[in-house]
């Protein structure tokens, strides 16, 4: 089962956890991002996240897709927030089932790398003194 | 041909914020795109990438957009 949010409230690691139950898993492997209160030295007041939601939908199908078919996962769940966060918030949960536990670790590193890459969100970090937009520019 | 351009992230300052209506020629790629938008826009430049989508899909250099065309300018995403 795959199951993909983006949504403007907060996210629910239990509800992820939910989604990927079975009981032919050995393992699921759960990745929480958080909101860190500081980048480079510089201290972070909040970031705000913007996504074209429907294509940021579809990509994330593509990479779930993708952990069932070359990891054998049983279930996949990836949910993003958008809007403003404050630091220690949770802007992402990617939740990955299998019946061996290496190939959940495996799939769920491919499944945040990929979605850093690919999905259509941008994060912009708000600092005391103005704001950037992350990895925009070199 | 009568393009719409919709801008996200960085893409939609550099833009001040508008969608805006191209009237490209007729058979346009999304290359002749870049470098039209290069060229109002400089600030474009400095950006590490600059990707297009179409219909929900990102679409290369030699891809030719069509009357009505929806296009999505996509800057360096940083979700996670």
């Amino acid at each position: 089962m795959i199951d993909i949010q983006i949504s403007e409230n907060p996210l629910v690691p239990q509800t992820c956890q939910d989604a990927v139950a079975d009981p032919s898993a050995g393992g699921a492997v759960i990745f929480l991002g958080t909101v860190r209160n500081q980048t480079k030295g510089k201290k972070v007041i909040k970031l705000e996240f913007e996504s074209y939601v429907p294509m940021a939908v579809k990509e994330m199908h593509k990479i779930a897709e993708t952990i069932v078919t070359k990891w054998g996962a049983l279930h996949v769940s990836m949910h993003h927030r958008i809007g403003l966060l404050e630091v220690g918030e949770i802007p992402v949960i990617i939740a990955v089932a299998t019946a061996h536990r290496q190939a959940a670790f495996e799939a769920c590193q491919y499944a945040i790398n990929t979605l850093k890459e690919t999905v259509p969100i941008w994060k912009k970090e708000i600092f005391e003194d103005g704001a950037v937009w992350v990895s925009a520019h070199p | 041909m009568k393009i719409k351009i919709v801008p996200f992230g960085i893409a939609k300052e550099i833009m001040q914020g508008s969608n805006i209506t191209l009237d490209l020629d007729v058979s346009a790629s999304i290359a002749d795109l870049k470098k039209i938008l290069k060229e109002e826009y400089p600030d474009f430049e400095r950006l590490n990438s600059l990707k297009f989508a179409i219909n929900e899909n990102y679409e290369a250099d030699h891809f030719q957009m069509q009357e009505g065309d929806e296009v999505v300018i996509i800057p360096p995403v940083s979700g996670g």
